[in-house]
């Protein structure tokens, strides 16, 4: 079953056109991967989907059209992003972070054992719980603006670049994390990356974008034999 | 020395004052980077409701929490019926609006209670407290405006609201991410600072008595604690209240009280001459 579904999505910021009737669906527990170069209008889509950029076209979330809602209604039906540029509060500690990703939950116990399972998961974000989170490191930072996705217990979360910043050990530890989640809480990902191989290894089915639009999909085994993409995004 | 000790506690009553209405001023400047010079009349207004209240028979307590309250909500609506709209307008027109709102406030309030002095009364005893050195009345505003922090801090500190509120003043993109409504917390942030200015103006009328332009010199000395500490620093506008009412007092006791009033100005100049960020307020460092 499709959890979201997108349909002739258009994006512009001001003038500039951006996306030119995108159309992808997610499967309900996939994780789906958007692909493409630089300016491909990766970025744009995810923000489009939650609301920060004015946009045209079908969005469908669980069954609900939501193209036409609010960015903070459209979290509260459970989609978190791990935007572009993190989105840390600089000025709130690493712990205060963390609470606001649960902020609209009502399950206050569950959000208290949430929160230690996130210092379980990066016990380095335990070691700086206090401290304030614009002196956390870059990656820490990174690890930072997904546990705090995770701390809404989101249905689909929208990962923009989750990679970025940090060492490639690191970003090995932070997939397998995901994946675990994904199998174990059956969270929904969508995921956009400019590692295309590592985004190949974690998800079961991608989107190739080219200027705003879908020039190939299949499932990530199929992406991954084929001779244009292994060229142009795998670099062999 | 007796005379001087006074002067030093008495502007520790009215430095209350001005902290909390710094404060206000903080909150709201936090939140849109605007300063809001129609803070103190809103205070006015609404001392002028409790006066009606307390005119109306009701107890002195229970008006003063019905005041609090009702001026929350008038802070919420003039945050969503005036503000609002201008949002994205450019720094002057957000200025001339905040200018507007104290015209009709002043003008509103002149008209209906006239421009009479009036006398408000304090919830304090008449007979001297502490010996020579207080007044009941100055050591009541100081223990009501101290509670009123304290509830602040312990507000924004430790709740998830007020975890919210700091939040979307600082970063509303990342805020609206973790379903926050920023638009709202925007609203709340007035009716705090409407509620904390209703009790200044509470506690600083049986001083100054009340008339529709009694806030005027108030506010003149809030903005100057506001700047002492540094306009963003909730904590230094507190300490910059508290020390702006003692110099204003020693120093009108020792050059007289006609000059008083300059000395808030002579602070402004200075602070934003030789430290604009205040004593406790951030730097900012621009690259170019």
């Amino acid at each position: 079953m499709a959890l979201l579904e997108v349909k002739g999505l258009h994006a512009a910021y001001g003038q500039t056109r951006v996306l030119h009737g995108l159309d992808f669906v997610l499967e309900q527990g996939s994780i789906t991967a958007l692909l493409g170069a630089n300016g491909a209008g990766k970025t744009t889509t995810l923000r489009s989907l939650c609301a920060m950029v004015k946009t045209q076209g079908e969005v469908s979330f669980d069954g609900r059209r939501i193209e036409r809602m609010a960015t903070e209604d459209i979290v509260r039906l459970g989609v978190a992003h791990v935007p572009d540029g993190r989105g840390t509060f600089l000025n709130l500690s690493t712990e205060e972070n963390l609470r606001l990703g649960g902020y609209v939950r009502r399950d206050k116990k569950t959000v208290e054992s949430d929160l230690e399972r996130m210092f379980g998961h990066f016990p380095r974000l335990r070691e700086r719980r206090r401290q304030q989170a614009g002196t956390l490191s870059g990656g820490e930072q990174q690890m930072l603006a997904v546990s705090r996705a995770l701390m809404l217990a989101p249905k689909l979360m929208l990962l923009d670049e989750p990679s970025f910043g940090l060492a490639p050990l690191l970003v090995r530890e932070l997939f397998g994390i995901l994946r675990a989640i994904n199998q174990r809480e059956h969270v929904s990902m969508l995921l956009v990356e400019q590692n295309a191989a590592m985004a190949l290894d974690l998800a079961d089915h991608a989107y190739l974008i080219e200027t705003g639009r879908v020039v190939l999909q299949g499932s990530s085994n199929d992406l991954k034999s084929n001779d244009s993409v292994r060229r142009s995004y795998l670099g062999y | 020395m007796e005379a001087f000790l006074h002067q030093v506690l008495a502007g520790l009553a009215t430095g209350g004052i001005y902290a909390s209405l710094a404060l206000a001023l903080v909150m709201i400047y936090q939140a849109t980077h605007l300063v809001n010079f129609a803070q103190g009349e809103m205070a006015m207004v609404s001392t002028y409701i409790a006066w009606s209240l307390i005119n109306a028979g009701m107890p002195y307590w229970p008006a003063f929490l019905l005041t609090v309250g009702i001026s929350f909500v008038m802070g919420v609506v003039i945050e969503r019926v005036v503000i609002r709209p201008v949002e994205n307008a450019p720094v002057l027109g957000v200025v001339t609006v905040f200018i507007a709102l104290l015209v009709i406030l002043n003008s509103v309030t002149g008209w209906i209670y006239t421009y009479t002095i009036k006398s408000f009364p304090s919830p304090f005893p008449k007979e001297m407290a502490l010996g020579r050195y207080m007044s009941p009345h100055e050591l009541g505003a100081i223990g009501i405006t101290l509670v009123v922090l304290l509830a602040l801090y312990v507000f924004f500190r430790f709740t998830p609201l007020g975890l919210a509120m700091r939040a979307a003043a600082q970063n509303p993109v990342s805020s609206r991410l973790v379903g926050i409504r920023v638009g709202w917390m925007l609203a709340l942030g007035w009716g705090l600072a409407a509620a904390v200015g209703a009790v200044a103006g509470m506690m600083v009328a049986p001083i100054v008595y009340l008339d529709p332009n009694m806030m005027g010199g108030i506010l003149l000395y809030a903005f100057a604690a506001a700047l002492v500490g540094g306009i963003d620093s909730p904590m230094g506008a507190v300490i910059g209240g508290f020390t702006v009412g003692v110099l204003e007092n020693v120093l009108g006791f020792v050059i007289g009280n006609e000059l008083k009033l300059s000395v808030a100005l002579v602070l402004i100049i200075g602070v934003l001459l030789f430290k604009p960020s205040g004593f406790f307020g951030k730097v900012h460092v621009t690259r170019v």
